[in-house]
């Protein structure tokens, strides 16, 4: 029952929040730009403008207009895009795939080394490769992500020749979904992009791991687990792994909404075709259909990840406190 | 003096005393404050003024790596033909300033919101703390990136250009401010029920007297802790937003916007517009969180932090 409760009430917040983030796009439209000279330039004479300008309703209160404006989005019509001449949605949702495989990389190569590093880390906390690991940990969270990106162009690219420096390479089309995972051409143009995707979360991960890890292994079950003479790799990655890596795939659900925030400036150093760079095109052609289409699509996958992987966590782990009793 | 004498037999000061890890980026982090603020006295250019800059100057390497390079220019000359040296100091002051003086902004929204929802409770108190759940879930980079970007696409680059400073600052610290809230909050729950309170409020002190005076001054320690890293966060993020045309102009460039402008000569072989700030930044950036990491360490207050 309390779970229900629990439930509801995050349900409620995500749509506050997605009425609110609505709200911000609908301000956007109704303050930036002139629709009005988007359609018919300027050489149109005032009288035909305030004609125009009944006609479409801009002169309505800003209740009725941004109700219209909701009843819109909902049927997934976000109006056309100045630059590309149709839908601002279909824009956005055709870049995403590009923006989804590149955090795609990143997270497999977060996955594939923050595991074993961390929880090596945690096992030997005072070996010297460790500590090394530790401090390399600090200096990677100190260089910006578009920093590595020009760096791993700098060498890789410009000076080494080994890897493509811009762009999505060969794609494969496979219904409507285009993706580099399939040809040598579109792998090797997606390694760079994702491991400076990946450089910002992987200090935290491998610093994250290892902290849960060092916690779980003070705990009382695993000195039981040790008591009864269970073999070492048994308690380590059974034992011990299993519970460090619950509080890890929260964090982890939750980070993959902040990358959608890194790839804007992934995407922008390596012209990757995505949402990102579509969008900062869009905000210097001041592209306003654009610009609040991508608003609104990073709101809702934030406000989706976030809510899914709440209800996930609160469901496996009942020992989480609930929202009402804070 | 005397408080003086005290702080010097602090635990805090022997412990730093034999730390070489902190001295080393304190001394780093003072260096490069220092030159960022001297820029106007020490820079051997002024990067603002047009009459000193020559276009038959521009991309000259830097001095040590012989080839054209011209002894006037020790870190070379950007496409524009600035002064390497001096653009990166009048440009780490620019970051710095803004990273100060937004987490300044952050530090007087978050610590006020924080001790008002941890003393008032309540109502207040679930609607802040509900705002900072919600402000944190939709990443603050993300936040100040859609914040700049549309007031950049409002007002054009040429106003925006002008304003820059003051809409960085701001986008930057109202997208932070639950990091101090919520820590501050915290702190303020744990004070709140110690007898030190009790016994103010029996004298009868007013509110926000013991809030002010006696509660704030104790939960200090995590303010501080997390201060520096919100001031290297602050400083990447202004970066960011510059790298990505959203932040300084090219004319009052930041290092931010130095290294973007330099971005594109990096494939003809002018490695070094890019390269020296990026080194600067990366330096400057490092040298605080480790301070801020030696700080954790030696002060090792709960970090309230999800």
């Amino acid at each position: 029952m309390d779970y229900i409760q629990f439930a509801v009430k995050r349900l409620v917040q995500a749509t506050v929040v997605m009425f609110v983030i609505s709200l911000i796009g609908f301000s956007i439209q109704d303050n930036l730009g002139d629709p009005l000279r988007e359609l018919v330039g300027q050489s149109v004479s005032e009288e035909v403008r305030n004609e125009l300008r009944e006609e479409m309703g801009l002169n309505d209160s800003f209740i009725t207009q941004y109700v219209r404006f909701v009843s819109k989005a909902v049927q997934l019509d976000l109006g056309n895009s100045y630059f590309f001449k149709k839908p601002a949605l279909e824009v956005i949702v055709d870049k995403f795939q590009a923006t989804f495989e590149l955090v795609l990389g990143a997270t497999i190569i977060i996955v594939f080394f923050s595991i074993p590093i961390g929880v090596y880390c945690a096992i030997n906390p005072k070996a010297w490769m460790s500590r090394i690991v530790m401090t390399l940990s600090i200096v990677g969270i100190s260089v910006p992500v578009f920093l590595t990106a020009i760096f791993l162009i700098y060498i890789f690219s410009v000076e080494l020749g080994w890897m493509p420096s811009f762009g999505r390479g060969d794609t494969v089309q496979i219904g409507v979904w285009s993706t580099g995972f399939l040809t040598a051409d579109g792998l090797s143009h997606l390694v760079l992009p994702s491991v400076s995707l990946a450089s910002i979360m992987l200090p935290l991960f491998i610093r994250l791991i290892r902290a849960e890890m060092m916690e779980v292994l003070e705990t009382e079950y695993i000195r039981f687990a040790w008591a009864k003479g269970l073999h070492t790799n048994r308690v380590w990655f059974l034992h011990a792994l299993k519970n460090t890596l619950l509080p890890v795939i929260t964090v982890g659900g939750v980070q993959i909404g902040t990358m959608i925030a890194y790839t804007i400036l992934t995407e922008t150093v390596f012209q990757w075709p995505g949402m990102g760079f579509v969008f900062l095109e869009a905000i210097n052609r001041v592209d306003t259909p654009l610009i609040i289409a991508y608003i609104i699509v990073v709101g809702l996958i934030f406000v989706v990840t976030n809510t899914v992987v709440d209800l996930i966590y609160t469901l496996v782990n009942p020992t989480v406190r609930l929202m009402g009793q804070r | 003096m005397n408080k003086l004498r005290l702080f010097m037999a602090s635990d805090f000061v022997f412990r730093f005393g034999r730390d070489r890890v902190a001295q080393g980026s304190l001394a780093l982090f003072v260096f490069f404050v220092f030159c960022a603020f001297a820029a106007p006295l020490i820079a051997p250019f002024d990067p603002y003024d047009p009459m000193q800059i020559d276009l038959m100057d521009s991309e000259l390497p830097p001095i040590w790596s012989g080839g054209d390079a011209d002894e006037r220019f020790a870190f070379g000359t950007d496409a524009q033909g600035r002064d390497l040296l001096s653009t990166i100091l009048y440009g780490t002051r620019i970051s710095l300033i803004i990273g100060f003086c937004a987490v300044g902004l952050q530090i007087f929204l978050g610590v006020s919101i924080g001790l008002i929802s941890g003393y008032v409770g309540g109502r207040i108190d679930s609607f802040f703390m509900r705002l900072a759940d919600i402000q944190l879930s939709l990443s603050t980079l993300m936040v100040a990136i859609i914040a700049s970007a549309v007031f950049k696409a409002t007002f054009g680059s040429e106003i925006y250009g002008n304003v820059a400073i003051l809409v960085l600052v701001l986008v930057i610290g109202i997208a932070e401010w639950p990091q101090y809230a919520r820590t501050v909050r915290a702190s303020v729950l744990a004070e709140r029920s110690k007898e030190y309170v009790d016994a103010a409020r029996v004298i009868g002190l007013p509110r926000w007297r013991i809030m002010f005076r006696h509660v704030l001054p104790n939960t200090m320690s995590p303010i501080l802790v997390i201060s520096t890293v919100q001031i290297a966060n602050a400083i990447i993020s202004e970066a960011a937003l510059s790298f990505l045309g959203l932040g300084m102009p090219v004319n009052k460039p930041s290092l931010g916007s130095l290294i973007s402008s330099g971005f594109e000569f990096i494939f003809s072989g002018s490695w070094w517009i890019t390269v020296i700030p990026s080194l600067v930044l990366i330096a400057l950036i490092l040298s605080i969180n480790l301070l801020g990491d030696w700080l954790r360490d030696v002060l090792n207050p709960r970090l309230y932090k999800d």
